[in-house]
């Protein structure tokens, strides 16, 4: 017994936290490990498995954050990838998330968990919401249902965690025995379920240790649902298969064939198996919440009623986009040009100190010119706008309208053949398409998710989003009395964003129509309740986390690009720069989408990251002489211009961006996603030769013009 | 009460129902199974997108948007 505990100390015990989407997951998550996950008020958020540490009473946890789910029957990747970790994760206890507010759903999770593996606590979380809903929970009463600790929490607000870790304690170190809780099933599925449950104990297969959590029952049940997922899960974990047994497939066989014999078939078996989940949830739901008010959702109702009804359900989302950019554009304004005015203080004050060092020209050109010129642009540039725009979207998500953009988009989506759930994935791809190419994970059927990971990249990203600000704002709304400009700019970045979902929807249908054939599979969207944001919290978080973001992409990618570059354009061949060489290489083509060499140069270069695409036109520009300072957009203006930029060039600049390559990273996050070279290409060109054809239209059509 | 039974899509918004019979089969039924739809399910038509299509019901304590196309393959005794 003393070796056991000793065991414990030193051991590090694994804790699964599970729950539908949209639970509060990730705030217990956070709440637990003191970790920044950010979390989102919707449905799959968490895609893939995140994992931090605590300590509670000298014990080392390691908390498995898994992706939300509806249930344990694996239809979708992070359904899938939810029940491999409860099944074979091995996990020393699992945390059970449930939604006070919504409990009657959330129990069917409950239920089919605490039937694969009873080692569980239940964490009823929201609670200060059910509360102000008018919902009573008898927590004890549910504990006795499910036999496993019940816990009540409101993560939010830190209420309860004590009480959930020492629960956790509890069962994962066994000092508290857990009895679980049976689902009874009608009497011809009982029958056969005890019977194969025998023979699969009987087998021994399952003798070894390690996964004798893993319930007998639930296996039996699986087999009898001809679950072949599970069981090349199986064969993957165990090198052995269930249904390759002889006995065990002979058995499960028979069970067909009497099923058939009474008039079961497949469908039918799967029907009585959720009859009998749903029916044991609404049992224990009836006997264990109280409602004070039947109404309780009156207030979301008439919210919805605004947000999504016929008159204004899409004005109004327009216009929160638009004043979000408004609000992004006219206050980056200020800080931006206080930034870049701190840096070229900076870089004459850097210029002084290598001079006193009597650093070589060569020294000073490569760090100051190409490596801080390059940082400060970035920082200075993309950082304002990226740390007004994310708190604000955040808010916007915690609140709970991201799902109802999805539910008001969804007929444009219905009509290009895919699932309305790409408008969330879109959305993510405004903080990064990596992350949007992740997030599809969330569409199950596997042609649309491909349409919309291949189409990702028509949001633009963290890394482009400034870039088309700064244009816009040089080109086409300076001229504009300046109360207004920023009105204008908001307008026009607005224009930009539902052209690039414009683009998207239409190469969505082409793609259906064409390489990736067929019909919209079913889906199904939540609409969480709505929660008013912790606002004060959100902004402070979202804001640290972008300036870090930020700040690390500019150290990472744009200080060494900036020496690549510097270097690219120092380096001469026959007295021209290597710069110069490829760009007049480039000229041609690039004349002809209404840009120059240059610039089509600087999106190639760009590759790694988009931030650097105008650091590096800036620097071509200025080596060949012209204007050596750029202290504010104004007098970068200046030099685009000298360099024969007109508002054309600013115009097929934007498309291009909007429409090239992804940058190297999505490509490679396609890669892993889709595990085909096929469609990381397809994504890699379907977008540029979009992107270059459009940009010789425009051209054309003003050439001529 | 008098009851009638119709798909799910021809249920109006504000009229309500029990579920009466799962029509579809494979991935569909299971998605909508996972869903809580089974026989005696109460089900509330909420509101319609905007610009048509996608429906939301009200689905035990959750509010669950469907499209038509597979809201069609669930039968309803709508409560009058």
């Amino acid at each position: 017994m003393k070796s056991d505990t000793e065991k414990l100390k030193n051991s590090n015990l694994t804790v699964a936290l599970a729950g539908n989407p949209n639970v509060g997951k990730s705030t217990v998550f956070n709440a637990l490990t003191g970790m920044r996950q950010h979390t989102g008020n919707w449905a799959g958020k968490t895609v893939a498995n995140a994992s931090g540490t605590f300590t509670h009473k000298s014990i080392d946890f390691t908390l498995v954050d898994i992706p939300g789910t509806y249930s344990l029957m694996a239809s979708s990747p992070d359904e899938e990838a939810a029940r491999e970790f409860i099944c074979f994760g091995q996990p020393d206890c699992i945390i059970v998330v449930l939604d006070a507010t919504c409990l009657e759903r959330n129990l069917n999770l409950a239920l089919q968990i605490l039937e694969v593996n009873k080692k569980a606590v239940i964490c009823v979380n929201l609670l200060d919401e059910a509360t102000k809903k008018g919902i009573q929970i008898d927590l004890d009463e549910l504990s006795l249902y499910l036999g496993v600790p019940v816990v009540g929490t409101a993560a939010r607000s830190g209420e309860g965690l004590e009480e959930l870790k020492d629960a956790v304690f509890d069962v994962a170190t066994e000092k508290r025995k857990v009895f679980g809780t049976k689902i009874k099933y009608n009497s011809n599925l009982e029958k056969a379920v005890t019977k194969l449950e025998n023979i699969i104990e009987d087998s021994k297969l399952f003798d070894d240790k390690t996964f004798s959590y893993l319930s007998k029952r639930f296996l039996a049940l699986r087999l009898i649902d001809c679950d072949k997922k599970l069981d090349n899960s199986i064969k993957e974990y165990f090198n052995f298969s269930l249904i390759e047994n002889q006995t065990i497939n002979k058995a499960v066989t028979k069970i067909h064939e009497e099923f058939e014999t009474i008039g079961l078939k497949q469908d039918d078996t799967r029907d009585i198996i959720v009859e009998g989940i749903v029916a044991k949830a609404r049992e224990i739901y009836a006997h264990c919440t109280c409602l004070c008010d039947k109404c309780y959702s009156r207030r979301d109702r008439k919210l919805d009623k605004i947000l999504t009804s016929k008159l204004t359900g899409i004005p109004i989302m327009l216009l929160l986009f638009g004043i979000i950019f408004y609000i992004t554009i006219s206050g980056a304004n200020y800080p931006s040009e206080l930034l870049s005015m701190a840096f070229s203080k900076v870089q004459e004050w850097l210029y002084g100190l290598f001079d006193l060092l009597h650093s070589p020209p060569f020294l000073k050109g490569l760090l100051i010119d190409g490596m801080f010129k390059t940082l400060s642009w970035v920082v200075a540039v993309m950082l304002p706008p990226m740390a007004i725009f994310f708190p604000l979207f955040t808010l916007l998500e915690d609140f709970g309208y991201l799902p109802r953009v999805a539910f008001n988009m969804d007929r444009f989506f219905a009509k290009s053949g895919t699932s309305g759930k790409q408008s969330l994935t879109m959305l993510m791809g405004f903080g990064c398409n990596a992350c949007g190419v992740t997030g599809c994970r969330i569409i199950e059927s596997p042609r649309e998710r491909i349409i919309a990971t291949v189409t990702n990249n028509f949001v633009p990203c963290n890394g482009r989003f400034p870039t088309l600000i700064a244009i816009i704002t040089m080109f086409f709304a300076a001229g504009i009395s300046l109360p207004f400009r920023s009105l204008v700019s908001a307008g026009l970045l607005l224009t930009v964003i539902v052209f690039g979902v414009v683009v998207t929807l239409l190469v969505s249908k082409l793609l259906s129509a064409t390489l990736l054939k067929g019909l919209p599979s079913s889906f199904t969207l939540e609409l969480p309740p709505y929660r008013r944001p912790q606002i004060c919290k959100t902004i402070v978080h979202s804001l640290l986390d972008r300036t870090v973001f930020v700040l690390l992409r500019a150290m990472c990618v744009a200080a060494p690009a900036g020496i690549v570059i510097w270097l690219m354009s120092n380096i001469m061949i026959n007295g021209e720069s290597l710069c110069v060489i490829i760009s007049n290489f480039l000229q041609p083509l690039g004349s002809l989408m209404g840009l120059d060499g240059v610039i089509l140069l600087a999106f190639i270069l760009g590759f790694p990251a988009n931030e650097i695409v105008v650091p590096i036109i800036i620097m071509i520009y200025t080596a060949s002489g012209t204007l050596v300072e750029y202290d504010s957009l104004s007098s970068l203006y200046n030099l685009f211009v000298e360099n024969g930029w007109t508002w054309v060039t600013a115009l097929c600049t934007m498309i291009f961006s909007l429409m090239h390559f992804p940058c190297s990273t999505t490509c490679l996050t396609i890669y892993k996603e889709t595990k085909s070279l096929k469609w990381t290409l397809l994504s890699f060109i379907l977008p540029t030769i979009l992107g270059i054809l459009l940009c010789m239209a425009i051209n054309a059509v003003f050439f001529w013009v | 009460m008098n009851t009638k039974t119709i798909s799910l899509d021809s249920l109006s918004v504000g009229d309500s129902g029990f579920v009466s019979k799962l029509l579809s089969k494979g991935e569909l039924r299971r998605r909508m199974l996972d869903l809580g739809l089974v026989k005696g399910t109460y089900v509330e038509s909420l509101m319609k997108s905007p610009v048509g299509g996608l429906t939301a019901y009200f689905i035990s304590g959750a509010v669950i948007a469907i499209r038509p196309e597979d809201a069609r393959y669930i039968l309803i005794n709508k409560q009058q």
